[in-house]
């Protein structure tokens, strides 16, 4: 299993990596929305998983999102949003872009293995 | 200041009194954490001083606010999972079939804290329920001040952070502010009512579905014996009890057989019990 972490905070980054790593994820990480097409496009091995800020340099977690669903490669990739962005009307819209799933920071941990649980994403037991 | 041996001695029984809870030995942290607000609010100099008012003659609102502040427990939307699942994938299948002459279903959500799960349960027979079934959901819970949070159906950012698929959320609530209002047709779907599991129960009529997942942790075997015979006053004969993952009916009350629904646990009321039944499965 394969994640990928987008955000242009270093230190979110590694609180992602830390919980996704916990869960077997073999875990790479890109700073903005064009460089994590970048590294998908490079990579034969496409992520299982990816965790999308939305506010981000050069191109940001929505128009990533657009972009990936635009891309047949990418159909078994799961996307889940993660972001201070908490607008009903944001959350619709990722969603409808394709998004699977949604995370309002600040999140606990438990909250992001449930999350990812709902995605069928994590071990059974493992959120208790 | 530490809460004394005799002041949790005194705790442990008023809260076992009043809601058979046990607070066994080793507790004194959390009952230290958990009345400190509560005696700050009242304006008292510390847990001590609530503890000796407490052994006085407190007043209605004081112990309502001592047994709220012990009895409540973090939750989360449609908890642990799997019951929702095989509520989905077999229970209400089984149910439409037979239930198909009344098309109504009645559900107890007991223990409710501040909702989740009889709102997670309004959410998915709403989505599930084809047209011309209703449902009615009965929740409750000992604490007056989780059932007036519940009654509102305003929760924080971080509560429908926790097990709430974000399209249930766009879909079922609205922004209010700082946080997110049930709609009112979910509001409407649930009926709560404060109620204390360890004392006779009012008339609730029968129940074709119970969940009272994570309470009976808290009694002691008497008092889990208790309730359980209780419930079983509930349930329609082919009625299922859902308890916690951690909680059973297996040498507690043998009135009850444990069934497999998909990757869940529940328990229905056994039609005649064969004599020496104790103890299996």
């Amino acid at each position: 299993m394969r994640a990928i972490v987008i955000d242009d905070s270093r230190a979110m980054r590694l609180i992602l990596r830390r919980i996704v790593g916990q869960l077997g994820f073999d875990v790479i990480e890109a700073e903005d929305g064009k460089a994590a097409l970048d590294t998908l496009n490079s990579e034969s091995e496409v992520p299982n998983l990816a965790l999308v800020d939305w506010n981000m340099p050069n191109m940001n977690g929505l128009e990533f999102v657009t972009a990936v669903r635009a891309d047949g490669r990418f159909k078994d990739m799961t996307l889940v949003m993660v972001t201070t962005e908490s607008e009903q009307s944001q959350i619709v819209r990722a969603l409808a872009a394709g998004a699977h799933e949604y995370v309002i920071k600040p999140f606990t941990q438990g909250a992001m293995l449930e999350k990812l649980a709902l995605l069928g994403l994590v071990p059974s037991g493992a959120t208790a | 200041m530490q809460l004394s041996a005799s002041d949790f001695a005194f705790i442990a029984a008023f809260i076992k009194r009043e809601a058979a809870i046990v607070l066994a030995p080793g507790k004194e942290y959390l009952v230290q954490s958990r009345l400190a607000p509560v005696a700050r609010e009242g304006g008292m100099r510390g847990v001590n001083e609530l503890v000796y008012q407490l052994r006085q003659d407190p007043g209605p609102e004081l112990r309502q606010a001592v047994i709220d502040s012990l009895t409540t427990n973090e939750t989360s939307w449609f908890r642990d999972g799997e019951p929702f699942s095989a509520l989905s994938q077999t229970i209400l299948p089984g149910l439409l079939a037979s239930r198909s002459v009344a098309k109504h279903l009645r559900i107890w959500s007991a223990g409710c804290a501040s909702g989740q799960e009889p709102y997670s349960l309004a959410i998915l027979l709403r989505d599930f329920l084809p047209a011309g079934w209703t449902f009615e959901i009965i929740a409750t819970d000992i604490s007056a001040e989780m059932i007036r949070k519940a009654e509102a159906g305003l929760f924080t950012q971080v509560e429908v952070n926790r097990g709430l698929p974000a399209a249930m959320l766009v879909h079922h609530f609205e922004r209010v502010g700082a946080h997110w209002s049930v709609s009112e047709e979910l509001r409407r779907s649930v009926t709560f009512q404060r109620l204390n599991l360890a004392a006779p129960l009012p008339p609730l009529g029968l129940f074709d579905l119970v969940f009272l997942r994570n309470v009976l942790i808290y009694f002691d075997v008497e008092t889990k014996a208790e309730v359980l015979h209780r419930v079983t006053g509930t349930l329609r004969p082919d009625g299922l009890l859902f308890l916690g993952s951690a909680e059973t009916t297996i040498g507690i009350d043998e009135g009850f057989e444990r069934v497999a629904v998909g990757r869940a646990a529940a328990y229905r009321m056994r039609t005649a019990v064969p004599a020496g039944a104790a103890g299996r499965v």
